[in-house]
């Protein structure tokens, strides 16, 4: 956990992340709500690596519960992602061109 | 060197997220789109141990890092089986749990801080992060686990109420934001943290236990918002950029379905959480009204096959019945065999229908009907006057034609399915009760309105039988 970002650079960034968000995703068809939901559910997993750094430089119980949260998180991404990408192997055109 | 690498890995992340949401966002991509945000992610992880190898230097702890790699094979092996085995069906419940997985994540990484950093959090700032990720990440937890039990039908689905139930909800609220102000003034009181970390977990039942089920779709929307936030407030607690990026986009399209899912039933995000809709607490009333709109008509499977067979057009609109009732394959037979018989036949489906965003198109795809046949609401309501039949399917609410027709009605003014506009209509259902809203349904008494009674499956089942015969 080096080089300290300031706490100003780090609101701008979560304002700009939230609106490009809100861009990114804004029109997304309703066949695609629950696929969305759980692929960015597994992004979400992202704490994983914060997770990852405490339990690395920790010492005694922050190491315990660091692993703890890299065992959480590593179910979130890695299920998050594998699930998602099985519904989306089942969404089918009828042109039956491999899908989507 | 290794400091180029590391930013790298986490710009590579970044645009990884970012393009892989993007692509998500659209049919024909969004499978690639998945696993352009899977790489995404392989990349963050790579930096972030490229991070920890470069900032342990002389100490690089062996010990340390078994127990990452023991967490993430143990965690990656669970999640990865479980993904595998579950049953589509099961999907809502599957999300929430992955969902709160993630949130009691960002809980330990804040507790993991604080007890790193000695029990002081350091300066105002770390504490109010930490505080807010602990709290963000213990409701997404516990709520998640609450919506878990109500959608894998372990809890009740109606909602569980009690009197002064806002009141104390209020409080504890209330409680919370003292607590938070006062750990952020005096951030070496650790056990203020220790506290409100059980709190957290309390509230997050608290808020989930009193909304019903057919609200779910919002409330998962909801939660997967908050896990986005949780991740993003612990990366301003260890001051990481990319969890602050990463949970901000997350963050925001919790945001956009929760708006969606809202929308779709015509109440505020603050009526969805606190009025305890669905209670069935108007029950009676609904029901003695609905005792002088007449009698409904009944038929059988075999009457209603001969009217489907002159039908030039169908439209099937399913709810929770048919995820209930595991009727999605049978009704993609029926619609085969109508379309051999020159039907036209189209699924419509209501935003809010089921009980998470996208449940029927999931089921639907599961049993390989073509996406392309199915369409949204305010797609087919138009033509719905020029449909033959309309087969309403385990559905109940959102084809509610009092929620146009009868302004005293609880569901007034939200956007349904106008079946009742097409020639003939056949609703699909076990018994005359009213949905799970308690709310009467006046679509049952109109005259070309038929009651088909019986297991969903069932009945469609029968109906292709006919037509095979």
């Amino acid at each position: 956990m080096s080089g300290h970002v300031p706490y100003e650079a780090l609101g701008f960034l979560f304002m700009l992340a939230m609106f490009l968000g809100l861009e990114l995703i804004a029109k997304v068809p309703a066949t695609l709500h629950t696929p969305l939901m759980s692929g960015s559910n597994a992004i979400s997993g992202i704490t994983l690596i914060g997770a990852m750094s405490l339990a690395a430089y920790g010492t005694g119980w922050s190491i315990f519960l660091g692993a703890l949260a890299v065992g959480f998180a590593s179910i979130n991404v890695v299920g998050g992602y594998l699930v998602t990408d099985r519904m989306l192997e089942m969404f089918k055109s009828k042109s039956k061109k491999g899908g989507a | 060197m290794m400091n180029a690498a590391i930013t790298i890995c986490y710009l590579l992340a970044g645009i990884g997220f970012i393009v892989g949401l993007r692509m998500l966002g659209k049919t024909q991509s969004a499978r690639k789109g998945n696993w352009v945000s899977a790489l995404g992610m392989l990349a963050a992880v790579l930096g972030a141990f490229l991070a920890i190898v470069r900032d342990s230097g002389a100490e690089f702890s062996f010990g340390n890092v078994v127990w990452i790699v023991v967490g993430v094979v143990l965690g990656g092996v669970i999640g990865a089986v479980t993904a595998r085995m579950v049953k589509m069906t099961a999907m809502p419940e599957m999300v929430a749990l992955f969902n709160g997985f993630g949130g009691i994540a960002s809980l330990l990484v804040a507790a993991a801080t604080v007890v790193w950093l000695g029990g002081n959090a350091g300066g105002h700032f770390s504490a109010a992060t930490l505080f807010l990720a602990m709290l963000i990440g213990g409701i997404t937890f516990t709520g998640s686990l609450v919506a878990f039990g109500k959608l894998a039908e372990k809890l009740p689905s109606k909602p569980i109420l009690y009197s002064g139930q806002n009141v104390v909800n209020a409080l504890v609220m209330l409680l919370v934001v003292v607590a938070g102000v006062c750990y952020t003034i005096w951030p070496d009181q650790w056990w203020i943290f220790l506290v409100v970390s059980l709190i957290s977990l309390y509230f997050g039942v608290a808020v989930v236990i009193p909304i019903g089920g057919a609200d779910m779709p919002v409330v998962i929307s909801l939660l997967n918002s908050y896990s986005g936030l949780a991740a993003c407030a612990a990366g301003f607690a260890v001051n990481n950029t990319l969890l602050i990026i990463t949970g901000g986009l997350v963050g925001a399209s919790g945001i956009i379905l929760t708006r969606i899912m809202c929308k779709a039933m015509n109440r505020s995000l603050a009526n969805v959480l606190f009025s305890g809709f669905g209670s069935g607490s108007g029950g009676s009333g609904a029901a003695a009204a609905g005792g002088s709109q007449g009698t409904a008509k009944s038929m059988t499977p075999e009457d209603a096959y001969y009217i489907l067979e002159a039908a030039q057009s169908v439209v099937i609109v399913p709810g929770y019945g048919m995820a209930v009732a595991q009727a999605q394959h049978a009704v993609r037979e029926l619609a085969e065999q109508l379309e051999a018989n020159g039907c036209e036949v189209k699924f419509a489906i209501h935003p809010v229908a089921g009980r998470m965003p996208g449940h029927m198109n999931v089921l639907l795809a599961e049993a390989n009907v073509p996406y392309e046949q199915l369409v949204e609401m305010d797609d087919i309501n138009p033509v719905m006057a020029t449909m033959d039949v309309a087969i309403v399917l385990g559905a109940n609410d959102v084809v509610n034609p009092a929620a146009r027709e009868e302004e005293s009605s609880p569901i007034y003014g939200m956007p349904v399915i106008n079946v009742d506009e097409a020639r003939t209509v056949f609703v699909l259902k076990r018994s005359m009760r009213s949905g799970f809203a308690g709310i009467e349904n006046p679509l049952f008494f109109k005259d070309n309105t038929s009651m088909i009674f019986g297991d969903a499956k069932a009945t469609i089942e029968a109906m292709v039988a006919e037509f095979k015969e």
